[in-house]
């Protein structure tokens, strides 16, 4: 068992434990985009900040990716780590105006004013898809490509991939956007497009024990009516 | 063609073990081979490694030197750093457009020649310079752009284009360039002699516990910028559980305005591999990899050269020198035009074969590195030290140096100044001093540490260099009267935007968003609450990234905004008609002038 100090408050969790996990076991809010229980811990959006160490030598990490230390000090809502996470939550606001999960975190942390050019896109880079795509789903049929401002995420050359099996889950985990089922398609970007799409699932026996996030999918009752 | 392209690509896999770690080297194979990368190419390489086809894209997209489209036989890669702008890199820029009818990213209609435009290629000294496939070519002007094109159109072969071998061993038959080395000052330490073999013998007379003793007594501390202590990293490594250990060797060299590990690589090869392998000897590790940046890929022949021959007498490879059980070797792993590769955590990425994305920290790479195992990271200069304290003792190391940072250190000086180049300083030495080496006197700003370090103002020029006041991995670079310092800032703030891995939200968002604010200001259009927006979102910026790279981006923009804010407030002002500066309604409201077909009533 390790013992640290949360806000002041002493705590001993196991080994491996994060600090997002035992800042929550005290029921310490801290919010989070790119973490998800059940996938591996990623820290690309910088929402779950807090505050480490003493005096100078203070700083912030991502708490869902840093393991817990003994006799570690832990602040998880000072006012560097409460300032930090409201630019940050601003930057994500700039980058997905329309996702209802950042705007209600935006609402939760007194934003009421963007003071950044807003940029339209649908995607914020959190990496739950992939993750939830390789790690979950066994597929690997999305991955991020190119780096910087022009890192994008998608299947190999933007084509049908071979090992989608459509079963949805990248879409289930997206805190961003309602539109990630583009598929080949956009126009059919609409929710029950996949019915149209006659997915694998409903017609190819090898996928018939591969799990599926799209409950209830209206292929799957289409099939089962038949 | 596909057939071949079949054979070829699952040859190169074979001859890499079909290993997934590898995949590096067999996407530089294939890019070598073909010129390019494309989604057959991806399939097939996909298929040998048993590899996600989506993983070998995403290696394929990260790189800037993998192509998935067809490049030409030969690729003009100008280097658009600061350093060459200011030495006209624009004329030779205009000379190629010129002759070869096209700009940069493209390529000729007849599928021969292509042109880039691609960040410090580590040849500021010579600027100009731009590699031509691996062939780095110097000091370039109009002139000898003109001539690159003509003579290139007659037989294809960069290496024709070297008529005059630099100095040392640039002449070496394996190495073969017109790159000078230009060693302006060699120091007691690094560029002193050195007997061949020596060191690693003295290492070896002693216990591995003893040599990492020895390397805190000499107090050394990193060379690649940040300075941590590396004999306390080499203790937590051979301390922490593994089966195995590795030692990796940073050479991937990408600060803009660096290049003393190009110099070292060159001269002074055996002692970085004598310092990796007595690390290796530290450490208990077995295996080292140099991680060779791919602007240097006309190294790599002479330094595998350098490999062979130690083996050949025994300072590599099983029982070194006689000592039973020490068995130790390095391979060389080529990077492929990545900025970000340089930071330990991604430079374990690329060499494991994935996109060159940072690792979380904790856990630490003297931890948890390479393939999952404990591993240290040193710079080129490091091991150089390392190798010396050995052969010297650490007591003649820590003569030189200042309090907290022992020793000598490399600075690669360029830019206005009269002799750019290598010089070995001890640390401690003021600024004000390091400028009067290199003839650099009347600078008005000096960049210290490159982009991720500070831009100094001449009131400061009696600081000192070393890790407690001006830290740098090496870079100086000098700017005389006249230069301006927003546009320089502006310059590194592009390169990171370009380098950026774009993993994290600060660093990929917000620099874009500082760099745009940073031109409204130049261009005249701020107001003075732009100041504290600078100031916020680079303090936000710097705070939350994840890696080195996005804790340090924001620097350009924070330290001239702390030593030259008298630029930044000539250049504001306040908002007196109701409008912000910084909107330009003119532009908003310009399509609608168009729809309409007439000027606004309001806004004239």
């Amino acid at each position: 068992m390790i013992t640290l100090t949360i806000n002041g408050l002493e705590v001993s969790v196991e080994k491996g434990t994060t600090l997002l996990e035992a800042a929550q076991f005290l029921g310490f809010p801290i919010p989070t985009l790119c973490h998800m229980e059940g996938l591996s811990p990623y820290g690309a959006c910088r929402l779950c900040v807090v505050e480490i160490g003493e005096g100078p030598k203070a700083r912030l990490v991502s708490s869902c990716t840093y393991p817990v230390e003994e006799g570690l000090k832990v602040r998880t809502a000072s006012a560097r780590v409460l300032n930090a996470r409201k630019m940050v939550l601003e930057l994500l606001l700039a980058s997905c105006p329309q996702s209802k999960t950042i705007q209600d975190l935006a609402s939760a942390h007194a934003i009421r004013q963007q003071r950044f050019r807003q940029e339209y896109e649908d995607c914020i880079l959190c990496g739950r898809c992939v993750r939830m795509c390789a790690e979950q789903m066994m597929a690997n049929a999305i991955g991020f490509r190119g780096r910087g401002a022009k890192r994008s995420l998608g299947t190999p050359f933007d084509a049908k991939s071979e090992v989608c099996r459509q079963c949805g889950g990248c879409i289930y985990v997206c805190p961003a956007c309602e539109l990630r089922c583009t598929y080949t398609e956009p126009e059919k970007a609409i929710c029950g497009g996949c019915a149209n799409l006659a997915p694998p699932c409903v017609q190819k026996d090898p996928f018939d024990d591969m799990m599926c996030y799209m409950n209830p999918c209206v292929a799957c009752e289409i099939s089962q009516e038949s | 063609m596909s057939q071949s392209l079949q054979d070829t690509v699952q040859q190169i896999c074979r001859d890499h073990q079909n290993d997934r770690g590898r995949l590096m080297d067999i996407v530089t194979g294939v890019q070598a081979k073909f010129g390019y990368v494309n989604q057959q190419a991806i399939d097939l390489i996909a298929k040998s490694v048993n590899a996600p086809r989506v993983d070998v894209e995403s290696v394929v997209s990260f790189y800037a030197f993998f192509s998935p489209t067809p490049k030409g036989k030969v690729t003009i890669r100008l280097c658009n750093d600061i350093i060459d702008r200011m030495h006209g890199s624009a004329r030779s820029a205009q000379a190629f457009f010129d002759d070869l009818g096209i700009g940069f990213g493209e390529t000729t209609a007849d599928g021969m020649i292509s042109l880039e435009s691609v960040p410090c290629i580590g040849l500021s000294d010579q600027a100009p310079a731009a590699l031509i496939n691996d062939v780095p070519v110097t000091c370039l002007t109009s002139d000898s752009a003109h001539d690159i094109v003509a003579e290139l159109k007659t037989h294809m072969d960069p290496q024709k284009l070297v008529k005059s071998f630099g100095d040392g061993k640039n002449s070496d038959p394996l190495i073969r360039s017109m790159v000078r080395n230009n060693i302006r000052q060699p120091g007691p330490i690094i560029f002193s002699p050195c007997v061949r073999g020596e060191a690693i013998k003295k290492a070896l007379s002693i216990s591995p516990a003893e040599v990492i003793r020895a390397i805190k007594t000499a107090r050394l501390r990193g060379r690649g910028g940040a300075g941590f202590p590396t004999g306390i990293k080499w203790e937590f490594c051979r301390a922490a559980e593994g089966d195995r250990k590795y030692v990796l060797c940073n050479a991937d060299e990408g600060e803009p305005g660096t290049f003393k590990d190009r110099v070292l690589l060159t001269e002074r090869a055996d002692r970085v591999f004598a310092g990796m392998t007595i690390a290796g000897y530290a450490l208990g590790a077995e295996e080292g990899i140099l991680y060779l940046r791919g602007e240097y890929a006309y190294l790599r022949t002479y330094l595998e050269d350098v490999l062979t021959k130690r083996r050949g007498d025994g300072l590599l490879g099983k029982d070194i020198l006689g000592k039973k059980g020490f068995n130790f070797d390095i391979r060389i792993q080529m990077g492929a035009g990545a900025y970000i590769c340089g930071e330990e955590t991604s430079l374990i990425s690329s060499c494991e074969g994935l996109r060159g994305d940072p690792k979380n920290r904790p856990p630490f790479p003297a931890q948890k590195g390479y393939l999952g195992y404990p591993s240290v990271v040193n710079n080129v200069e490091t091991f150089c030290c390392v190798t010396k304290i050995l052969e010297l003792g650490p007591a003649s190391f820590n003569e030189h140096g200042s309090a907290g940072s022992s020793g000598t250190k490399l600075l690669s000086i360029a830019g206005d100044c009269t002799t750019p180049g290598v010089f070995e300083v001890d640390f401690g030495i003021t600024l004000g001093e390091v400028l009067k080496l290199a003839g650099a006197e009347n600078a008005i700003a000096v960049q210290v540490g490159g982009p991720s370090g500070q831009l100094v103002s001449p009131k400061d020029y009696g600081r000192k260099i070393c890790f407690d006041d001006l830290a740098t991995g090496g870079s100086i670079m000098t700017f005389g009267p006249g230069r301006d310092v927003l546009k320089i800032a502006q310059c590194f703030m592009e390169f990171f935007i370009e380098e950026s891995c774009g993993y994290c939200t600060p660093c990929r968002v917000g620099n874009v968003l500082l760099k745009e604010r940073l031109e409204q200001i130049a261009a005249g259009r701020g107001q003075p609450s732009d100041l504290d927006y600078l100031q916020d979102l680079g303090e936000t910026i710097k705070t939350t990234s994840r890696c080195g790279l996005g804790q340090t981006s924001p620097n350009p923009i924070l330290s001239t905004l702390k030593n030259f804010r008298e630029v930044y407030e000539k250049l504001v002002r306040p908002c007196e008609d109701g409008l912000l500066p910084t909107f330009d309604i003119h532009a908003a409201i310009g399509q609608a002038k168009r729809i309409t077909g007439r000027e606004s009533v309001v806004f004239k």
